[in-house]
């Protein structure tokens, strides 16, 4: 169960409250217009922004102040998901160890995940000798290797093709419904909320409301919600 | 609460290393007044020093930094053969040793010149370098190759997503100006205004040699007479005062106009950018053809006169250069380490004191800061075995300044581009250096370390007051032109030219490899 | 391996590794030490009888030692001017060097007990007769002759020669010296920081005199062969400058340091002076003087200031000199 208890923060005019549960293997769609905040609600479950007040749990373990390497958490940002220096395989071995010093069982089993993604083959190129698509597998190869509980997908697919989203979106079901992953998708298209998330946490007016099932949410919005979609 | 506590023991290394700059740079000036019971007045002589100072400091700033942009632009944008080659030849005269610039300079726009000869046999007037306009002139000829290069490096942080970008919008270069180039020159040309403007502040040799006379003299020359002169060090630490009150004064209005651009990383991708044609063609090739001719000439021509007598140098002029070579790389080593922790700590924290901190070095005179750490020393260790240490330790301080310029703002884009995704995967500690910051930052590191070594190599300031039985290779250098062996002099120019040379380089190179 | 021996000499920079002897630590100016100096020389003549090692250690010599006070390392100082006698005497570290300087060949009477004399020569205007055909004849020719004669000189804030040339127009000129320096200025070309600046400018063609020594002829003659190089003697008189050294009063080696003092004024020592420090030797029959200082054209008039004079004149003469070159 991730818990966020009566989270607040302010930065400038900019303010944000969250107070809502999410049990764990449930997956929740992120949605609202753009600066009201999605992004911030995320960046305080990954750790890189510390809230004014209130809690962050994981199952019932406060983890408000842990550094976010230590949370338990995954994160797939919008670009740079991948460091340009590094090989493909590094780059998913970091989710193994964070300072490279693979063993032969752990360099196998990077090359087994790369190759999980259709990747096989690829993993000594660089990412700027990748296509978008084959960065977008990479940086996923490594959210599977990692296997933490909590994903937070920040519109990580929002460059790719349908075709190639729809297969990162098909990857993403496999394994989290495999390890029961709890899951966080900020997103612009409905369809995929439908698609991948049953439940949807609307952000608007400066609050995080609690998940309320998406498909409802979506065939009836209210009227802000209304106008975002358009 | 917590997270303050954790960020602040996060720092604690950047923090350190500005509070201890600042110790020494204060402290040692601390240490030449307590020495002199009190700061004295200043006379009218050292009013119009600093008068004087400030004014040549503003206009080889204005100077260097406008020059600057059209060869930076032209630069960035063209791709020609060799174009690598230039680009580091066109750094050199800025790790050039001032007695080594100052003979170039000479042959070249002196009396008897090439340029004056050309004119003479044209009939025209005849120039002189000797007077403000020659300071000014050197100034711009050391300050220009920095400018350049940290223009050039703001130029290649533009992700070349957005020219193609504004390629693909059908940008005209009016609008590439506007869109892409104006930001970025914002944000890059107050730090290298200031950085000229700070360099200049400080300058000494340039001034007493090609001023003309007592009209141009600068606040750090009138320390050296302070100390020589009247060994009146209650004067020597009030002008020292002064020069970094001007600093912070410089520094608070850089802070003012200073605007970061923000720009996002690209992927690595190798440019495959066009400049625009037609008569920005011309107009780049000729900057690039003007700021080259001006910059090589001169120490072509000290390579020219000074080359055949290389060979017939005397044995302990290698040693010299041996002892040279060491204590540089040492001191870039040492210059390395602590910028690095400086610009990771600002680009952490956004901490304008650490910066600021880190460019205290600038305007601290090498005199005051030898003699202070003289003073505070003395009673603890014999003065011979302090001569190398201390030496390499205050060259590695005085080159930290130009490094950060490099550093800072690479640091700052690592930070906003990979500090998350590397948080997130919890790089830590040597990891995160070995796997993250070093590779990501080896350019800046590169440029950063042959700067130090280069400078140190070519430092003559600081050890002339400390004594030594181990001259360095500028000491040599002084002891040649000393003995009027001024040929031999000239080799052991093109010598010492030749290494710092070399070893700005190999770190440069090194770090554009990596 | 000699990498080796450096970085340890560079880790440790401890003086006397391993050595039993007694040392003898002299101060000198930068210019002493090297090869082409008379340090090697010195160094080499004295550790022949004195049985201990002779150890030099460079750099701006007074400044250390007011720094260092009575704590200083220093046996022996090598290399100081008459300009800074005065608050070096006033420091009260240094002792009588003993030795009797009634017959000197100096051009002037020396009389101090504190600070001996080892060099001297004069302050002039050195020229390229070849580039130069009529040089002035007399100070007063130098102030009158056109403004396209360019001369160089050295700072007299930061150069000991740039303050003899300012003592200099003092004595010649008196109470005229700033309109003296008037005439002058247009023909400074520059203004350099030290002697070596200057001198190098001078052989490089940039200027057509050069503030230096009456002796600089010499090098030129015996080490290059160069007979061009010429000072112009002044009926004026020229202005004299010495070096010298002292013992300090807290060394820690008192019959060495004296046996150094003692040393000084023999002619083994005195031999070195003429083709190593290219300047006459303090005392020594001309009968031994190498052929090329003898040679040398000699001015008729040798000024001097006593200490206290230049102390007094420094200050009011510098206020000119800046005067003059800030019009």
């Amino acid at each position: 169960m991730l818990d966020l208890e009566n989270l607040h923060v302010t930065r400038g005019n900019f303010t944000l409250q969250a107070n809502l549960s999410l049990p764990a293997g449930s997956r929740a769609a992120v949605i609202g217009p753009s600066g009201s905040g999605k992004s911030t609600l995320l960046a305080m479950i990954a750790g890189f922004l510390h809230p004014d007040q209130g809690r962050v749990r994981w199952n019932g373990e406060d983890i408000t102040n842990t550094a976010p390497g230590k949370r338990p958490v995954s994160v797939l940002f919008q670009d740079q998901n991948l460091f340009p220096h590094l090989s493909a395989a590094q780059n998913v071995g970091l989710g193994l160890r964070p300072d490279l010093r693979l063993n032969h069982a752990q360099k196998a089993r990077v090359g087994q995940v790369l190759a999980h993604v259709g990747l096989e083959g690829m993993e000594n190129r660089k990412p700027a000798n990748l296509s978008g698509g084959q960065q977008s597998r990479v940086a996923l190869a490594r959210v599977l290797l990692r296997a933490r509980p909590i994903l937070l997908l920040d519109e990580p697919f929002a460059a790719l093709g349908p075709a190639l989203k729809v297969e990162m979106l098909r990857l993403l079901d496999q394994f989290t419904t495999e390890n029961n992953t709890t899951v966080l998708m900020v997103t612009h298209d409905p369809d995929d909320a439908r698609a991948f998330t049953p439940s949807t946490i609307l952000i608007e007016h400066g609050a995080a409301h609690p998940p309320v099932p998406t498909e409802p949410l979506l065939d009836n919005p209210p009227p802000g919600l209304r106008a975002y979609l358009g | 609460m917590a997270a303050g506590i954790f960020a602040i023991r996060r720092d604690w290394g950047g923090g350190a290393v500005a509070a201890a700059l600042a110790a020494l740079i204060l402290g040692t000036l601390a240490a030449v007044a307590w020495q002199a019971r009190g700061l004295s007045g200043l006379g009218p002589w050292d009013w119009r020093a600093v008068w004087f100072t400030l004014w040549q400091a503003m206009l080889s700033a204005s100077l260097s930094a406008l020059l600057a942009i059209p060869v930076a632009r032209a630069l960035a944008r063209r791709r020609f053969p060799g174009r690598a080659l230039l680009v580091t030849l066109l750094g050199a005269p800025f790790i050039l040793p001032v007695i080594v610039a100052i003979m170039g300079l000479i042959s070249v726009f002196g009396r008897n010149g090439v340029l004056n000869d050309a004119f003479r046999a044209f009939g025209l007037p005849e120039i002189t370098i000797y007077g403000w306009q020659g300071v000014i002139l050197a100034h711009v000829f050391f300050n220009l190759p920095l400018s350049v290069r940290l223009i050039l490096q703001g130029w290649q942080s533009i992700p070349s997503e957005r020219f193609r970008l504004a390629a693909s919008l059908d940008f005209a270069p009016a609008d590439i100006a506007r869109h892409l180039e104006r930001p970025m020159l914002r944000a890059v040309l107050p730090g290298v205004w200031l950085a000229v403007f700070l360099v200049c502040l400080t300058s000494f040799a340039v001034a007493l040699t090609l001023g003309g006379g007592p009209r141009a003299t600068t606040v750090e020359l009138a320390i050296y007479q302070a100390f020589r002169f009247d060994f009146d060090l209650g004067r020597a630490a009030m002008l020292g005062l002064i020069q970094i009150a001007l600093c912070l004064a410089a520094m608070s209005l850089a802070r003012w106009i200073a605007i970061p651009a923000a720009f996002g990383a690209g992927l690595d991708q190798p440019d495959q950018l066009t400049g625009p044609r037609g008569w920005r063609r011309i107009t780049d090739t000729l900057a690039i053809t003007l700021a080259a001719v001006f910059l090589l000439w001169p120490m072509l021509a000290v390579t020219m006169r000074g080359l055949p007598r290389i060979p017939a140098l005397p044995a302990d002029v290698w040693d010299a250069a041996l002892r040279s070579v060491v204590m540089a790389l040492i001191s870039a080593a040492l210059a390395i380490t602590l910028s690095l922790v400086l610009a990771l700590s600002v680009a952490r924290s956004k901490s304008r004191l650490i910066e600021a901190a880190g460019m205290l070095p600038l305007v601290a005179s090498p005199l005051v800061l030898g003699t202070g750490l003289f003073i505070l020393l003395r009673g603890t260790l014999a003065p011979q075995s302090l001569a190398l240490p201390v030496t390499i330790a205050i060259n590695a301080i005085m080159a930290l300044p130009f490094g950060l310029r490099a550093l800072i703002p690479a640091a700052r884009d690592l930070r906003a581009d990979y500090g998350r995704l590397a948080d997130s995967l919890d790089m830590q500690g040597l990891a995160r250096l070995r796997l993250l910051t070093l590779p990501r930052l080896a350019r800046p590191i590169g440029f950063a370390g042959g700067l130090a070594a280069a400078l140190a190599m070519g430092d003559l300031g600081v050890i002339t007051l400390f004594p030594s039985d181990q001259p360095t290779l500028p000491l040599k250098l002084y002891q040649l032109m000393n003995s009027y062996r001024m040929a031999d002099a000239s080799a052991c120019a093109v010598l010492l030219m030749a290494i710092s040379f070399a070893l700005f380089w190999l770190f440069d190179r090194g770090g554009r490899l990596a | 391996m000699r990498l080796q021996a450096l970085t340890l000499a560079l880790l440790a920079a401890s003086p006397g590794l391993a050595e039993d002897k007694p040392v003898l630590t002299v101060y000198a100016g930068d210019y002493v030490t090297s090869e082409w100096g008379p340090g090697p020389k010195i160094e080499e003549g004295f550790e022949a009888f004195c049985n201990c090692d002779l150890k030099f250690v460079t750099g701006d010599v007074l400044p250390r030692i007011l720094m260092e006070g009575e704590g200083t390392e220093a046996d022996i100082v090598f290399g100081l001017n008459t300009d800074v006698t005065a608050r070096a005497r006033a420091s009260g570290l240094f002792a009588p060097h003993g030795q009797d300087t009634s017959d000197m060949s100096l051009p002037i009477e020396w009389t101090d007990e504190i600070f001996l004399p080892y060099n001297w020569g004069e302050t002039a205007f050195i020229y390229d007769e070849t580039r130069l055909e009529n040089p002035p004849a007399s100070f007063a020719e130098l102030l009158d002759a056109p403004d396209d004669l360019k001369i160089v000189i050295q700072d007299p804030r930061a150069s000991i020669s740039g303050l003899a040339l300012l003592l200099w127009v003092k004595e010649v000129y008196g109470d005229q010296a700033p309109e003296a320096w008037a005439k002058l200025a247009p023909k400074v070309l520059t203004v350099t920081k030290g002697w070596s600046e200057s001198y190098g400018m001078f052989t490089d063609g940039e200027a057509d005199m050069v503030l230096s020594y009456t002796t600089s002829p010499a090098y030129h003659i015996a080490a290059e062969e160069d007979l061009t190089k010429k000072a112009a003697i002044f009926p004026e008189g020229h202005y004299f400058m010495t070096e010298l050294a002292a013992q300090l009063r807290t060394t820690d080696q008192p019959e060495l340091a004296q046996a150094f003092m003692d040393w000084i004024l023999t002619p083994d020592f005195q031999k070195v002076i003429p083709l190593a420090n290219w300047s006459m030797p303090a005392k020594l029959p001309q009968a031994d003087w190498p052929q090329v200082m003898r040679d040398l054209p000699r001015p008729e008039k040798t000024l001097f200031y006593t200490e206290d004079e230049a102390e007094a004149l420094r200050q009011p003469a510098l206020d000119e000199w800046l005067r003059a070159f800030s019009q």
